[in-house]
């Protein structure tokens, strides 16, 4: 039923691949953008669903709709892309992921990057015919913040911050380790090779039996793309605390501070 | 030099020519945190392993270190930038800091990332290795050397050498403390009196022939107890440069002192040795060092000619308009090269700091700007870019502009150097840091850049006794302290008056203990003392010097004087008239003194 704990665990897909299966129309390509972005070019064939318009509204029904409108049924081999390293292709293939959708990956670059190695982009609306997705809920990728204030103090649970390290350091949630986003890219690619990432992230203790759950700063795009990071290295039991930090301080939850340094003043921003 | 009509073309950054780095230390020293983490290792053994290998600790938090990557000579490539663009934005806090010595440091850096940053250093041919612990620290040399109209040779492929010979060498892994080579161009750009050994290069001219060598001095430092170095010979021929800092290294690992924690840089040995037995010694040293070396004990000084190719497609887009405020930063910012047509252009940072994405786009103007293709690390938290040509000085500026890099006074009062204080250090008591940013804005708002009375002083900041601030050798220094009213404490510095490091190298005089919100008014208020009783000719470093020495003969005669004229600064407001008084800069609650085990960074 669910392929991802049985085959290969395809996290990226590389240009060249992701070219051929548009050629060979085997796949769909969400394009994340914004809609004037998407309007003026687009790789071949993708679809658009903005961030934004996920964001409205992201319960499992309204994500379920917006799924069958851009033609995809569980079947349908699914790439999503973006031009923010990542970070935003990576909460929508999450969601995908978790409504039930079993084969869904990120392209490996950005939309610039594949613009400027010259490759087709295109600016057509294509229309995709209706289909009907089955709506498997995955609870086992995602942490709420009750599950996570449990969870936290749990022996095996590591928590994992992905905001830049001057605002890990001024607030985080008790207990979590900085990993900011930056770490995960390398200049062409939004991962890192597989073992970079693995030397990295075991050298931080990060490593095969813990859980771990990842958060950013208000709606899980940095974490997103840390959750596919992990996944990577083959780090499957990983959950995303989705509402992050924006909602763990609305509900005033215990906050911790790197005290009596000034950091800031060391920024030259 | 040879210099060329040829046009280089972007697309081939120039690369340094040495590795510094060995990329197996990277491995050793994420096994070595490891072992550490589990506890297979103790403390004190493994913070001597950090530094040696350019790690320091953080203030109060021992799960972050600061890196400090060496720039040997100051030299700094493009894809040097490049990478340190990167590395900064990937693991530190998206910008990184220039040292008063020619490092580039990453500052929040977690432990375990450590070796990732040496891994990223390594594919760049840098290295950390020995830039703090007990050894050789990061050789320097002046940024105008090869460019200074008053220099007898280009220093440069001396020092690069000196930084070969001592780095990983068994005779530098474990001294009584720290070690320093500062290498200049003239006694006017360099700080050779203020390190343990420094050099000006001197040529001789005998039975017709001429002999290149060195003027050495030896002994000096700022520090606790600040000394001047004493020259150790009229002229010390260039093969035996080797011998002489090998026999003076030799010197301080046999007899310094390793017990006594704050006596232990070699100026103390030196002084209390007496300077004439510790030359003899050093000359002894030297004969020994001599006879026994074999023949491949020599500095492999690499004197080929760097290119000097003007980068291709500047200017040729044709003239442009110049923007606002260039005649300003021209002014402030810009040094006439002994090469006809080219100058040397110095990047106005605050403190130090650089954003990760202006190293990048600085990596490019570079590339795309300076005849010899890369950057060199000014001695005040600075870079500069060098042969550029006069015709593309206008396009530079507007390019600088883009990038928030066009900033004015580089070469100015408004300049000050900051060290790290609380934004990182374990032993500062004030956030020295902040303030020398906080003096330039003002400063710069005030256009005290364009007064030429002030161009040649200096403001230093530290955030506590030591120097890594470098105060005492300011026009116009400050170490921090906590005072106290009643019993509310606030942020404090200690000004000293006088200090300079070039021929008439003196040590700044102590005068009063000046609030941290009273700085700036201080000091604006010795500029218009200063004003009101200067004699034509005067800039304010010459008016204080007499000043300082007694001698003047104006209103203001004496140190006392000026202290007479500044006491009302130093006189606390109660807290409820003024709570600002009572925090320091960057921080919005009250003042309150921490801190932890000291490995000094500046
Ligand atoms: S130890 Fe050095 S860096 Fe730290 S506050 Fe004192 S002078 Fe500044």
């Amino acid at each position: 039923m669910c392929s991802l704990s049985q085959g290969v665990v395809k996290i990226t897909s590389d240009v060249e691949s992701v070219r051929s299966e548009i050629r060979d129309k085997s796949i769909r390509v969400i394009d994340v953008r914004r809609e004037e972005d998407y309007k003026q070019n687009h790789i071949p064939t993708a679809v658009n669903l903005p961030l934004a318009t996920l964001l409205s509204d992201d319960n499992p029904e309204r994500v379920l709709k917006l799924v069958n409108a851009m033609g995809i049924d569980d079947e349908m081999p699914v790439v999503v892309y973006d031009d923010t390293f990542g970070a935003l292709a990576s909460r929508i293939a999450w969601t995908l992921e978790f409504i039930g959708h079993s084969d869904v990956s990120l392209l490996e670059t950005t939309y610039s990057k594949w613009k400027s190695m010259g490759l087709e982009n295109d600016n057509s609306v294509p229309e995709f015919q209706l289909k009907e997705h089955s709506l498997k809920l995955r609870p086992e990728i995602v942490a709420t913040s009750n599950y996570l204030e449990t969870a936290k103090e749990k022996e095996g649970v590591i928590l994992v911050d992905n905001r830049e390290r001057l605002n890990f350091l001024e607030q985080h949630i008790p207990g979590a380790i900085s990993l900011p986003y930056r770490i995960l890219a390398t200049p062409d690619k939004i991962l890192r090779p597989k073992e970079d990432m693995k030397r990295l992230l075991d050298n931080r203790g990060i490593t095969g039996g813990s859980e771990i759950i990842t958060y950013c700063g208000s709606v899980g795009t940095l974490s997103g793309l840390a959750y596919y990071a992990l996944k990577s290295v083959g780090l499957p039991n990983t959950r995303l605390y989705v509402r992050s930090f924006k909602e763990w301080k609305s509900l005033s939850k215990p906050i911790e501070k790197q005290q009596d340094a000034n950091y800031w003043d060391l920024s030259a921003e | 030099m040879t210099l060329s009509n040829l046009k280089q073309s972007r697309h081939t950054p120039k690369k340094g020519k040495i590795k510094w780095a060995r990329p197996q230390e990277s491995d050793h020293f994420a096994a070595t945190v490891k072992l550490y983490r589990q506890g297979k290792y103790d403390a004190d053994s493994f913070r001597r392993f950090r530094l040696q290998h350019g790690a320091y600790g953080t203030r109060l938090a021992d799960d972050y270190a600061m890196v400090r990557v060496k720039l040997p000579a100051g030299e700094i490539y493009p894809p040097q930038l490049e990478k340190l663009s990167q590395l900064s934005e990937q693991f530190s806090i998206g910008s990184a800091h220039f040292s008063t010595r020619e490092n580039i440091q990453l500052h929040w850096v977690v432990l375990e990332d450590v070796s990732e940053i040496f891994r990223g250093l390594a594919e760049v041919g840098l290295t950390s290795r020995e830039a703090c612990g007990n050894s050789v620290r990061n050789v320097m040399c002046s940024p105008l050397s090869g460019v200074c109209p008053d220099e007898k040779f280009d220093s440069t492929p001396y020092a690069l050498a000196t930084a070969r010979f001592f780095l990983r060498n068994p005779l530098s892994q474990n001294l009584p403390r720290k070690f320093k080579f500062n290498f200049t161009c003239c006694e006017k750009h360099g700080m050779v009196r203020m390190v343990d050994v420094g050099l000006i290069p001197e040529i001789r001219q005998e039975d017709g022939y001429t002999q290149k060598g060195f003027k050495i001095f030896l002994g000096g430092g700022l520090g606790n107890r600040s000394f001047v170095g004493h020259q150790l010979e009229e002229f010390t021929p260039e093969e035996d440069l080797l011998y002489t800092s090998m026999a003076v290294v030799r010197i301080f690992d046999r007899l310094g002192d390793r017990k006594n924690l704050a006596r232990n840089r070699m100026r103390y040995l030196v002084n209390d040795m007496g300077w004439e037995k510790f030359q003899n010694l050093v000359l002894k040293e030297r004969a020994i060092v001599r006879a026994t070396q074999s023949v491949v004990t020599k500095l492999s000084v690499d004197n080929s000619p760097d290119e000097i190719k003007r980068p291709l497609r500047i200017s040729d887009e044709g003239p442009i308009s110049q923007p606002e405020g260039y005649a300003r930063w021209f002014k402030g910012n810009t040094f006439k090269q002994k090469q006809n047509g080219y100058y040397s252009v110095f990047i106005t940072l605050e403190a130090g700091d650089i954003t990760s994405s202006q190293l990048h786009a600085l990596s490019e103007i570079i590339q795309d700007f300076s005849s010899e293709g890369l950057g060199r690390c000014g001695f005040t938290q600075n870079i500069s870019l060098r042969y550029v040509h006069e015709d593309d000085l206008v396009n530079l500026y507007s390019t600088l502009l883009k990038v928030g890099l066009a900033k004015s006074g580089s070469l100015t009062m408004t300049a000050p150097i900051g060290c790290s204080g609380t934004t990182s250090c374990n032993l500062a008591l004030t956030n020295s840091h902040r303030l020398a940013k906080e003096i330039q804005r003002k400063f710069l708002e005030l256009k005290l850049d364009e007064d030429e009375d002030l161009r040649d002083s200096s403001i230093k900041i530290s955030g506590c006794p030591n120097s890594c601030g470098q105060h005492g050798i300011a026009t116009i220094g400050f170490f921090g302290g906590g005072a106290r009213f009643e019993k509310d404490m606030y942020p404090n510095y200690m000004m000293q008056l006088g200090g300079r490091s070039d021929g008439d190298t003196m040590l700044g005089v102590s005068s009063l203990r000046i609030p941290a919100k009273r700085v700036i008014p201080v000091i604006l208020k010795i500029i218009e003392l200063f004003k009101q009783n200067k004699k034509p000719e005067d800039d304010l470093k010459t008016w204080i010097h007499r000043v300082v020495n007694g001698i003047d003969s104006s209103e203001i005669k004496s140190l006392d004087d000026i202290k007479k004229a500044l006491f009302s600064f130093t006189i606390p407001p109660t807290k409820a008239e003024d709570p600002d008084f009572y925090s320091d800069y960057g921080n919005d609650s009250s003042y309150h003194t921490k801190t932890g085990k000291g490995e000094c960074a500046a």
